[in-house]
């Protein structure tokens, strides 16, 4: 009942797209490896073997799908409605500050998982906040959420590294590996063999479900959807769309400000000046990468965490540098760009 | 230079825009094509400058067959074009300007343009300064820069679309004593133009379109009942009204003036009372859509004041007239009134009024398949919208119209509908009259406004300059009014 239904042809083309997209890249990055001189058929073994190789490392995938996902299902509800919100990444930042701040609060006290629950809170509101703010650059100031995205990130950066040199510097020193460790009862709990935190993983489930459920039965992702799609006629239909992107941004900042929450208490139990991983970006390329489908979206955020996790074994065998990881990302996100340019220029021509 | 086209065909798809055209242009004569919009006057004229390219059909000069693809080699052939909308680089000055396109190799004397620009400027009293900044320049100088520089690149054909549309009378008069001496040195030109008196000013030759054909040629001295024949088409039949008496004003317009569209609106004062159908006649652009747009809140006019119901409504937003009883349907199906990607369905789903925080699909789907049977869609309800064609799409519009509505604004609510589903949607739009609503609507085809409507308004160039009910008044007196002659 949501859209009509593809037809088969349609679906056929869409794998022999995907197919074709798959082959390309992977061509590419054998001549890139070949370029440098590299066993390329060894290398994709060892990025293999670094992911899923055992389950500590499986673990580590894990540890990155999470956030990854989070930011994905987020960034759902902001491509939904037509903007880019390039700041997720400060707006994981921004989650991670205030999820710091709660926590530095009760390192003292006796409820431990009380305070936890309230940093995750405070972690969800830094996002929320500071996605609005771009949000109310973009409907009240007319800035493009691009550039207001962009340049929050920055001052969100900027904002981490005078909090771990300056107010929250550890006694005595003040360095780039980040403020004081928290005692252990701020952890967020985890399987012990595993390392893997079950509260987070079940929030990442639970952004998948909600985010589907939302997009899909809501009036608010009905809202989305149609304002995306055509603003000038949603406004006809009695839609106000600056309200939604408002609404739009919040969800996006609220998703990945749990997710820099997640990373301080779950992961580095501290604030660290690169925090964020890169993951609000990468999660740009995974939801692209996905074309917006948010049943897609964790699949290639599973994907991409293997890149990465995997690829941090390259220079220790191969004597790689482990931006190949990124190569190979970047190259499968462009040429997904061409491919459905492509199918753009081909359904315009007949 | 002779030129002959020969069976010119144009298709965008299914609309056919040029349909077997034949044109002949003689050298030192000034050729008007005369149409009304959309009767396919640009599409052969972007044809012949290379702009576009033909389906079909020949373009012979001196009765030999040449081909081209592009402006550049049209250009070089002799034919060129001053577009609507000039085609230059504002920050760049005058000079500048009117040597692009004319240079060659990597030496090029500046001073050689500047006596050029200077001889052919006093050639035809043209006044101006080739340091000036292009950026502060008239639209009627900014034509006379583009019309030396055609010359000059050996233009021997030379096409103006609309060229009087945004200059002031002066430069007009300028512009065609520029052009009769050109046409006395043995050049082509060529006028588009829905204008009668700068065609019958003008012209030698007049070739009329209409709907993609050669409706009629006439040589000077023109008669203005056979043009205006040729432009419109044949009389209408006897209308069908509904006829209802008139209750209490519903719309009132004081001395509204506003900006937007291609005109803008000036000094509009109206009253329209409950019941009537208003028809809004006049070329496309002329201000009708800025009037649609002032009355159902998108537009906000700086001037005068606007009334619904008694109800003052200037500062007011679209979604407070819709509040107040305003339904408005914009002619821009997949622009404005429809969203792409979206199914039928998902469209009911967005109209549902009832609180909550889910959509109520089952409800939506059910609506959409009553609807669809009603206004004969077809389509299924999970049908994208764009799948629709366009006579369709305009029917789903239609549907999604309120029941009850004071006042329904329509912006060419027929286009693109046969006569028979015509029929049908005015049958439908005439039972909101017996329930008091105003419609006013918009339309390019001058005898349907005469059949269903019960008064009419002419705009021209954003002025309403006739106001008469329909029974009082004729094709020929409104076509008048239309092309500029009150």
């Amino acid at each position: 009942m949501k859209t009509a239904g593809t037809s088969s042809v349609t679906v056929w083309q869409y794998l022999i797209d995907s197919l074709v997209m798959l082959l390309v890249v992977f061509a590419f990055t054998t001549f890139v490896l070949f370029l440098v001189g590299a066993p390329p058929f060894a290398a994709y073994y060892y990025i293999f073997k670094g992911a899923l190789g055992s389950w500590i490392k499986f673990s580590h995938v894990i540890k990155a799908w999470i956030p990854l996902t989070l930011c994905s299902c987020g960034l759902l509800y902001t491509f939904r409605i037509g903007l880019w919100n390039i700041g997720v990444e400060g707006q994981v930042m921004m989650g991670a500050v205030l999820t710091t701040y709660v926590l530095r609060l009760g390192t003292h006290h006796s409820s431990p998982a009380g305070f936890l629950m309230l940093a995750f809170c405070a972690g969800i509101l830094g996002g929320a906040l500071w996605a609005l703010l771009a949000g109310y650059l973009k409907t009240r100031g007319g800035v493009h959420e691009i550039f207001a995205g962009l340049g929050m990130n920055f001052v969100a950066q900027g904002i981490i590294l005078w909090l771990i040199f300056g107010p929250w510097k550890r006694a005595g020193i003040a360095s780039m590996s980040g403020t004081e460790v928290f005692p252990t009862q701020l952890w967020l709990p985890h399987i012990p063999t595993l390392r893997i935190s079950p509260a987070g993983l079940i929030l990442a489930v639970a952004a998948i479900v909600i985010t589907a459920l939302m997009l899909r039965y809501t009036k608010i992702g009905l809202s989305l959807k149609a304002i995306g799609n055509n603003q000038n006629a949603a406004y006809l239909f009695g839609l106000k769309p600056g309200r939604y992107m408002l609404l739009a941004m919040i969800f996006a900042g609220g998703f990945a400000g749990l997710a820099g929450s997640i990373q301080v208490s779950g992961v580095y139990h501290r604030l660290l000046p690169s925090i964020s991983s890169n993951y609000g970006y990468l999660a740009l390329l995974v939801v692209m990468l996905s074309n917006y489908n948010v049943w897609i979206a964790p699949a290639v955020a599973f994907f991409f965490a293997c890149l990465n996790v995997g690829s941090i074994q390259l220079p220790m065998v191969l004597q790689l540098d482990s931006a190949l990881s990124g190569v190979i990302q970047g190259i499968l996100v462009l040429a997904t760009l061409a491919v459905q340019g492509l199918r753009i220029l081909r359904k315009d021509a007949t | 230079m002779h030129l002959e086209l020969r069976d010119i065909h144009k298709y965008f798809g299914r609309v056919r825009a040029n349909n077997g055209i034949n044109l002949t242009v003689e050298p030192g004569r000034i050729h008007g094509i005369l149409g009304e919009n959309g009767a396919g006057k640009s599409t052969l004229m972007k044809i012949l400058a290379g702009y576009i390219q033909k389906t079909r059909g020949s373009i012979l000069i001196d009765n030999s067959v040449i081909d081209y693809n592009t402006p550049d080699q049209a250009a070089r052939h002799g034919i060129g074009m001053l577009y609507q909308d000039p085609l230059d680089y504002p920050v760049l000055t005058v000079l500048d300007n009117f040597m692009l396109g004319q240079m060659s190799g990597v030496r090029n004397k500046k001073s050689a343009f500047r006596e050029r620009l200077k001889t052919l400027a006093e050639t035809f009293r043209f006044n101006l300064h080739p340091d000036t900044p292009v950026a502060m320049l008239t639209i009627g100088e900014r034509q006379q820069l583009e019309i030396m520089r055609l010359l000059s690149i050996g233009i021997k054909v030379l096409i103006l679309d609309e060229p009087t549309t945004g200059i002031s009378t002066m430069q007009k008069e300028t512009l065609f004593s520029s052009l009769r001496k050109l046409a006395s040195e043995g050049e082509s030109v060529i006028l588009v133009s829905h204008k009668l008196e700068d065609v019958e000013a003008l012209c030698d030759t007049v070739t009329v379109l209409r709907q993609g054909q050669v409706t009629g040629l006439m040589d000077t001295p023109f008669e203005t009942t056979s043009l205006l024949r040729m432009m419109f088409g044949t009389p209408p039949e006897p209308p069908g009204k509904i006829g209802v008496e008139p209750g209490n004003i519903v719309l009132s317009m004081a001395n509204v003036s506003a900006l937007g569209g291609r005109t803008g609106l000036s000094d509009v004062s109206i009253e329209v009372r409950q019941g009537e159908v208003v028809g809004l006649a006049g070329l496309e652009g002329s201000g009708q859509d800025v009037f649609l747009r002032i009355a159902s809140g998108l537009i906000k006019p700086f001037r005068g004041s606007f009334e619904i119901q008694g109800q003052v409504m200037n500062h007011k937003d679209y979604h407070a007239c819709s509040d107040a009883g305003v339904a408005f349907m914009p002619a821009s199906r997949l622009e404005e009134g429809l969203i792409r990607g979206l199914s039928i369905t998902e469209h009911f789903a967005l109209k549902q009024k009832q609180q909550g925080f889910l959509v109520n699909w089952k409800n939506a789907f059910r609506k959409a398949e009553s609807r669809i049977d009603t206004f004969n869609v077809i389509g299924r309800p999970e049908s994208t919208v764009e799948s629709l064609s366009g006579g369709n799409q305009q029917r789903l519009l239609l549907s999604f119209l309120p029941q009850n509505p004071a006042l329904l604004l329509l912006e060419n609510p027929t286009r693109g509908l046969d006569m028979e589903s015509v029929r049908w949607v005015w049958d439908h739009l005439h039972t909101y009259c017996e329930k008091k609503t105003s419609i006013i609507f918009s339309s390019s085809e001058l005898d349907e406004i005469v059949m269903v409507a019960d008064r009419v308004l002419v705009f021209f160039e954003g002025r309403v300059v006739k106001d008469v009910r329909t029974d009082e008044t004729c094709t020929m007196e409104l076509g008048r009014a239309i092309a500029g002659r009150v």
